[in-house]
């Protein structure tokens, strides 16, 4: 019952999402606001609508109704309600609904508000918002369905929504179970946090589809949209980060980052984001860069359905990949017209986005933000080539080829180097103008600065050139940055008479976007520096082990003392827990418990890794079974991670800058009353 | 009698002799031979391989019985003094490209080197000629604003910041 009940309503949800569609057109095209109302009015329908839908799979998930193929596929009796309950984004269909749901959610939150000023935006937000549920509703209601149901038919099981002729309702007595490795916290989290990226960066599309349908060209719609993007960005940044950190503890690599596919496929929309987010400022402060500004966002939707479409239709598999399905195609379409609509629209407003005033500087800071686009787009070029290219030379020659890490390193490590070198010198260059001369004198001081440590660097740590570029980059970065901070609090106390914190405190909050956006500089050079710890300094070793036996890796000896191995009836896993020792040049550090978790229902391997951590380095070993593993013998992988804490460190230092660039900013008018208010206290006072 | 049981001390000495050089020279390849490739050397190689089936999982971390069985071969052919080129040129003739960590530099799969830094540096050209436009542009435009005002201005600027240090 539950199954055809979400199934009605997600087809309701559909045929809603087609009324909003045709209504917010033909209302906004004969100037009708009733029917653009109407079709706002439909458009916040959907989100209940599919909340229930979502309420009913989650229903089925928890209570272990394995006739449907979904819950069968993604749960089992074994697994814990809360996991069960995120199982619904842990296959194909049911990430199809929760993409919708959020979307619906996010468009509702849009068109909630008051709309006065920007009235002739509505409609157009509207109908992309719209055509984009049309889609993936149309997608969960034709092809992947979550709410479909096991029939025997002559003797083979199928899934299907209603009963095939001479049909007999089958029920499997357990479900698969999720995969292992989407039982993590951070496999949890991950998902729903990429989601959230994708879906937001539709709202700021939407509006720039609607600033070019009405020729609303100006940057109303950047305004509009400004926090959108942020936030969008930050779950974007955040899920990426998550992904990393549960590649780190699960897959047994050692990394956090393999330039897998899937990976880059959701790092190609935060490229064109990070260029957005950067590039609307220019077109805000002087009407610079509003081509560039729509081609960017336009890609960057573009991306977030290429990315799904890669993520679901199998055509390139990966860890990520769920299954092959039938709905490439249909992304692939959908991408497509999307693609030539926007383009088409852009080239139809071309003049009309020239620019408010004119670029007088190679080295201003809007010549230094072109820059940055040029950069990052370049970096983009370099990802969707690699991916796309085994398809392309299967298509060609009939063989797939991989494109693996080095291609990637070898080629974003010089332009990530040249993005960062311009992290340090585009916050001191002037808008409008600046000179070789100006920026000299503004960046000299940080620069020697930076020198002087890489110069310790080299003298203390290591000779690696490739190290010493990125450590000298990072700490001019660093250097720049806190210059800022502290000319403008120096600059305020002098003015204000305050102390040098409360000065900094007040600047900070007086313009928090650009303190936040410094903030977030510093947190991406920490980030810098885990990920120049692991890509140059990272070790390796392996071996096989006696008990008592040893293994010496950097300056650690990993002696192998026990093991041992038993089930969880209950969680359905088999645990093989080795115990070692680890030492420091002879000093005793303690000890690590690298474990394999087997789990019977999915019969998969998940190696956890035995990791101790300090700011310095990660010790981590993992038990491996190249051989069979026992208490008489047993195999290990170790790494020493140099630095690599820093990646966390700074992740979560960036959570906080966007937190605090994204914080609505004082109403000016309270403001001035504030500050009247203290000035006459103190004259009283006085 | 004396002289042949002397001739045959002799020959047996010789023979006795001989046997222990043979014996040590049979056992010097056997021992050259014999120290098997450690894990770490298999890794390295692995590292640059593909598992076929999994895709996009490096040898050295796919835990299919397939790969274990790949892993082997590489200990194998390095135990057998086969380079690491060799053993990759095995492995992609036997399986194809796709089990290199990255296409191999011939033919058609240059494209993959060759098409981004083109276009990188087709698209850096065009900014930086456009971005020359405009600048010059605005230059002709405003002739006074060029040379002695815009120096005036930096120079103003400069002083009022000095005077906030």
């Amino acid at each position: 019952m539950f199954s055809e009940f979400g199934y009605g309503v997600l087809t309701v949800s559909f045929v809603v999402a087609i009324y909003s569609v045709a209504t917010a057109a033909y209302g906004a095209a004969n100037k009708s606001a009733a029917l653009v109302e109407s079709a706002r009015r439909a458009m916040l329908l959907m989100f209940p609508l599919i909340s229930i839908a979502a309420a009913a799979l989650i229903y089925l998930l928890v209570n272990n109704h394995y006739e449907v193929a979904f819950v069968y596929e993604v749960t089992s009796r074994s697994m814990p309600t809360y996991l069960k309950v995120t199982a619904w984004w842990g296959g194909q269909a049911g990430s199809l609904v929760f993409w919708s749901w959020l979307l619906a959610a996010f468009a509702s939150a849009v068109t909630i508000r008051k709309w006065d000023r920007d009235i002739e935006f509505l409609p157009w937000v509207i109908v992309v918002c719209s055509i984009t549920l049309v889609f993936f509703l149309g997608m969960v209601v034709f092809y992947e369905n979550p709410f479909a149901r096991y029939w025997s038919v002559a003797g083979n099981i199928e899934p299907h929504m209603f009963a095939p002729a001479n049909a007999t309702a089958f029920t499997p007595t357990d479900g698969q179970g999720l995969n292992p490795l989407l039982r993590h916290p951070g496999m949890v989290i991950h998902p729903p946090m990429l989601y959230l990226g994708f879906v937001s960066f539709v709202i700021p599309y939407a509006f720039a589809m609607a600033a070019l349908i009405t020729g609303r060209t100006d940057d109303r719609w950047i305004r509009l949209t400004r926090r959108w993007t942020l936030w969008a960005w930050l779950f974007l940044s955040f899920g990426l980060v998550l992904g990393g950190r549960w590649a780190y503890d699960v897959l047994g690599w050692g990394g956090y980052w393999g330039w897998d596919p899937v990976e880059i496929a959701a790092f190609m929309p935060w490229l064109t984001g990070t260029a957005f987010l950067h590039s609307v400022m220019i077109q805000e402060k002087r009407g610079l860069l509003k081509h560039w500004n729509m081609i960017l966002v336009i890609l960057t939707y573009a991306l977030v359905i290429f990315g799904t479409f890669l993520t679901r239709s199998g055509v390139l598999s990966s860890v990520h990949a769920f299954a092959n399905s039938p709905i490439g195609p249909l992304f692939m379409g959908f991408v497509s017209i999307s693609l030539v609509v926007s383009i088409a629209l852009v080239i139809w407003r071309w003049p009309d986005l020239r620019g408010e005033t004119e670029m007088k500087s190679l080295l201003s800071r809007e010549a230094l933000f072109l820059l940055n686009n040029l950069l990052f787009m370049s970096v983009l070029v370099v990802c969707f080539w690699g991916v796309i290219f085994p398809l392309i030379s299967e298509l060609f020659t009939g063989q797939k080829v991989t494109v693996g890490p080095p291609y990637y390193e070898r080629a974003t490590g010089p332009l990530f180097a040249t993005l960062m070198f311009l992290m340090g010198v585009a916050p001191l260059s002037a808008w409008g103008h600046s000179t070789i001369q100006t920026l000299g004198r503004a960046i000299w001081k940080s620069a020697i600065a930076a020198l002087v440590l890489t110069a310790i660097l080299f003298a203390t740590y290591s000779k690696n050139y490739i190290a010493l570029i990125g450590f000298f980059l990072i700490a001019l970065v660093l250097f720049v940055t806190l210059q800022e901070f502290w000319r403008g609090a120096r600059a305020r106390q002098r003015a204000q008479n305050e102390n040098i914190l409360v000065a900094l405190a007040r600047l900070m909050g007086r313009n928090r976007r650009r303190y936040g956006g410094y903030i977030i500089h510093i947190s991406m050079m920490l980030m810098a520096i885990g990920i120049l710890g692991m890509e140059v300094f990272q070790v390796e070793t392996q071996g096989a082990l006696a008990q008592g036996e040893s293994l010496n890796i950097s300056g650690y000896t990993v002696q192998y003392r026990e093991l041992a191995s038993w089930d969880d009836k209950g969680a359905g896993v088999n645990y093989t827990r080795a115990v070692v020792d680890v030492y420091e040049n002879g000093i005793y550090l303690g000890q690590v418990t690298p474990r394999i978790d087997y789990y019977f229902d999915s019969q998969q391997n998940m190696t956890i890794p035995g990791n101790r951590s300090t700011l310095r380095d990660d010790l981590y070993v993992l038990l491996v079974d190249w051989q069979p593993v026992s208490n008489m013998g047993a195999t290990f992988k170790i790494f020493v991670n140099p630095l690599v804490n820093w990646l966390w460190i700074g992740s979560l230092l960036f959570l906080l800058g966007v937190i605090f660039a994204a914080w609505p900013d004082r109403d000016p008018t309270e403001e001035s009353v504030r500050v009247a208010r203290q000035a006459s206290q103190t004259s009283a006072a006085n | 009698m004396k002289l042949s049981n002397y001739k045959l001390q002799i020959t047996h000495s010789v023979l006795l002799a001989f046997a222990f050089i043979l014996a040590a020279l049979l056992y010097q390849p056997a021992f050259a031979q014999g120290s098997t490739p450690t894990d770490d050397e298999v890794n390295a190689v692995a590292h640059k391989l593909y598992c076929p089936v999994c895709e996009s999982t490096p040898l050295d971390v796919c835990p299919t019985d397939a790969c274990k069985d790949w892993r082997e071969l590489i200990r194998t052919m390095l135990a057998d003094g086969k380079s690491e080129a060799e053993i990759l040129q095995h492995f992609e003739n036997q399986y194809g490209a796709r089990v290199l960590a990255e296409p191999p530099k011939q033919g058609f799969y240059w494209l993959v080197y060759v098409l981004p830094p083109a276009l990188i540096l087709v698209g850096a050209f065009i900014l930086f000629r456009s971005m020359k436009e405009w600048t010059s542009k605005t230059d002709a435009t405003n002739p006074i604003a060029t040379s002695s005002a815009k120096d005036d201005y930096v120079a103003r600027f400069e002083d009022e910041l000095k005077k906030r240090k």
